[in-house]
């Protein structure tokens, strides 16, 4: 008896007998990137984090005690007081509700806008293909950050409209990557196929192209996330985002920055705060990338 | 290459067009009715109606936007709401500012990413190889504002090395050639002003550039592993060539091809994060006005910054594309 026949009969079925699956191989190459990981674990430590924030912020985020303004970083208050003497570890609690919200938000908008664009764009072609990628092309005229302001400053202050002028801004590159893949695709057999049995256009791009090109999509999606926490952070800090007494990364910065002189302490901490989820988001993308599709590997 | 350039040129014309029409219709959709605006809160409807009529803002859409880009052609912007002041002229005269700020970051980010890139995939896997790669993690998840806070909170506040705020001191201006302090310091070979420009210009550029130098580095680091593995290096050593003739002649100047193109892209990352670190220094140039006028509501300033910045970003990366078609002979020029 040959060795697998063995360990068949032995009902111990050997590795390489298991059913391929891509999702499992996918994991099992993620799992080995340890920074990957950390960033993983990392992310999902700051979302419990936001969503308990009222339970583990140890002060009210909005409600100071002016008796204790501008305190250095003590055992009371681990990170400091600033200057209306609110807790400032309260403060970036509850402000990773409001980032990470607002990064997920505003991919999940650009990303869904832009996918539908660019697989329109993509597989149709000709004429509507120009229409839509010239129109992207102009929006890409534009420096990014520079557009959200803009579009700010016609929108009004405040988060929701921060997620919608992040959303439009990052729109077009999405639904290049999009319309790129799709390209890549459409001329395969099995696409063929699917409209020579008679499926509907709709039908082929949902469950026949988009599938197949989804492992771009997601690490863009990633990697966008830091830049929409990135983005939003600077339209905070130029007092165009969030608006106080709310608690957000980069409002906490642009208000903190009058009183550097003396407290430092109220510019250094957010900054780590968002520097270090940035980088999370970062690093996680340049994860899924590998994991994904080794071939990218740099 | 004639024809081609002057075909990429021409195609600036469409896509600039698209750019005044899309901030043309922004504009008109989403803020209030500059009649109302310009009365204020006593004006009453039939003031409005007669302001409205004398402005043309009661002609089609269309004869709008062709009074739009035709004033526009003939370099009138409007008028700042704030000042009164003739919006192209406020942003021609800060323009130097921000032009002198992106031309120092530009510089230090690609001298010192390509230089850390280098030594980074010639040394792989060395002490300075992990350490340069921390720091480009670092590089593009800082962002750019809090690095030039921690700046001035270290070399200001604490070591007081450099001034915190502003482009040079009061009264050390260069006689205006160019409107570049640091230029025009050195065409009139004024030490003392040059001296005290550079001191004001460290800061706020290698805040500026750190994003910028990360990813160059990057960039510059895995083509250049990647070509280091190329037969034609292999050849190169195998001739007896010395390791940094093969490093510098060989390597680098095929890796410097991706490179470019990515400083290019980089354009725009500079511009959007000028606002940002114009406003932490007081840098006196276009970003940290059109954020003023944001807070004003000062409309025709926000829309001429726009559209000026769009174009300009434009241009460059035009220019950035010849450049790279240019010194890439394998690019056909169709």
């Amino acid at each position: 008896m040959s060795e697998l026949a063995k360990a068949t009969a032995a009902g111990a079925v050997p590795e390489s007998m298991e059913t391929y699956s891509p999702v499992r191989e996918f994991w099992r190459r993620l799992k080995k990137n340890k920074l990957a990981m950390t960033s993983l674990i990392f992310l999902a430590a700051l979302t419990l984090i936001a969503v308990f924030a009222p339970y583990i912020a140890p002060y009210d985020p909005t409600n100071g005690v002016m008796a204790d303004s501008l305190q250095k970083p003590s055992a009371q208050h681990l990170l400091g007081t600033d200057e209306l003497g609110r807790d400032i570890l309260s403060r970036i609690i509850f402000g990773a509700r409001i980032s990470l919200r607002v990064g997920l938000l505003a991919v999940a908008i650009a990303l869904s806008i832009g996918t539908v664009l660019g697989s329109i764009a993509g597989y149709f072609g000709g004429r509507i293909d120009n229409l839509i990628m010239r129109f992207m092309d102009v929006m890409l005229s534009f420096p990014s950050l520079l557009l959200a302001i803009a579009f700010m400053s016609v929108l009004g202050r405040g988060v929701e409209n921060a997620v919608i002028a992040i959303s439009i801004v990052t729109m077009p590159e999405y639904a290049r990557i999009v319309r790129g893949s799709v390209l890549s695709v459409k001329e395969n057999e099995y696409v063929q196929a699917a409209r020579a049995i008679g499926n509907r256009d709709g039908a082929i791009i949902l469950k026949h192209i988009l599938p197949n090109v989804i492992a771009p999509i997601i690490v863009r999606g990633t990697l966008g996330i830091s830049t929409a926490i990135l983005e939003t952070a600077a339209l905070g800090f130029l007092g165009l985002g969030v608006q106080p007494p709310d608690a957000e990364w980069g409002t906490m910065l642009g208000a903190g920055r009058s009183y550097m002189f003396n407290a430092p302490h109220l510019v250094m901490f957010p900054g780590i705060a968002i520097t270090l989820t940035v980088m999370a988001f970062n690093l996680l993308g340049d994860g899924l990338r590998d994991a994904l599709d080794p071939r990218l590997r740099q | 290459m004639l024809r081609y350039m002057l075909k990429r040129i021409l195609m600036l014309v469409p896509v600039l067009l698209g750019v005044s029409l899309f901030v043309f219709l922004v504009l008109h959709l989403f803020t209030t009715d500059p009649a109302m605006m310009m009365l204020g809160q006593h004006g009453t409807n039939e003031q409005a109606e007669a302001l409205r009529e004398s402005l043309g803002l009661n002609d089609p859409i269309y004869v709008q936007f062709g009074r739009f880009v035709w004033d526009l052609l003939h370099g009138d912007f409007g008028r700042s709401l704030m000042t009164r002041a003739p919006v192209l002229e406020e942003i021609l005269a800060r323009f130097p500012a921000t032009v002198e700020l992106a031309l120092a970051a530009i510089f230090i980010a690609t001298v010192v990413g390509v230089t850390v890139g280098v030594i980074s995939a010639v040394k792989q896997y060395s002490i300075f190889d992990y350490l340069s790669m921390i720091g480009a993690l670092l590089g593009v998840s800082m962002p750019i504002f809090w690095l030039g806070l921690m700046m001035i909170i270290i070399f200001s506040l604490t070591l007081h090395w450099l001034p915190v705020n502003g482009r040079i001191d009061i009264g050390m201006e260069p006689v205006h050639i160019t409107g570049l302090y640091v230029l025009d310091s050195i065409l009139t070979q004024d030490w003392e002003s040059l001296k005290s420009a550079l001191k004001h210009l460290v800061m706020p550029a290698t805040a500026l550039a750190s994003y910028s130098m990360a990813i160059i580095a990057r960039m510059t680091r895995s083509t250049m592993l990647e070509i280091i593995r190329q037969d034609y290096i292999r050849t190169a050593r195998a001739k007896g060539l010395k390791e940094t003739v093969v490093t510098y002649k060989h390597a680098l100047r095929n890796a410097l091809i991706p490179v470019i193109t990515v400083i290019g892209l980089q354009m725009g990352v500079l511009m959007g994060g000028a606002v940002l670190t114009e406003t932490v220094f007081s840098w006196p140039g276009i970003g940290g006005r059109l954020v003023d006028a944001i807070m004003a509501s000062d409309y025709p300033m926000v829309q001429g910054t726009v559209i000026f910045t769009a174009t300009v970003f434009v241009v460059v990366n035009l220019v950035v594309d010849l450049l790279y078609a240019w010194l890439d002979p394998r690019i056909k020029y169709s």
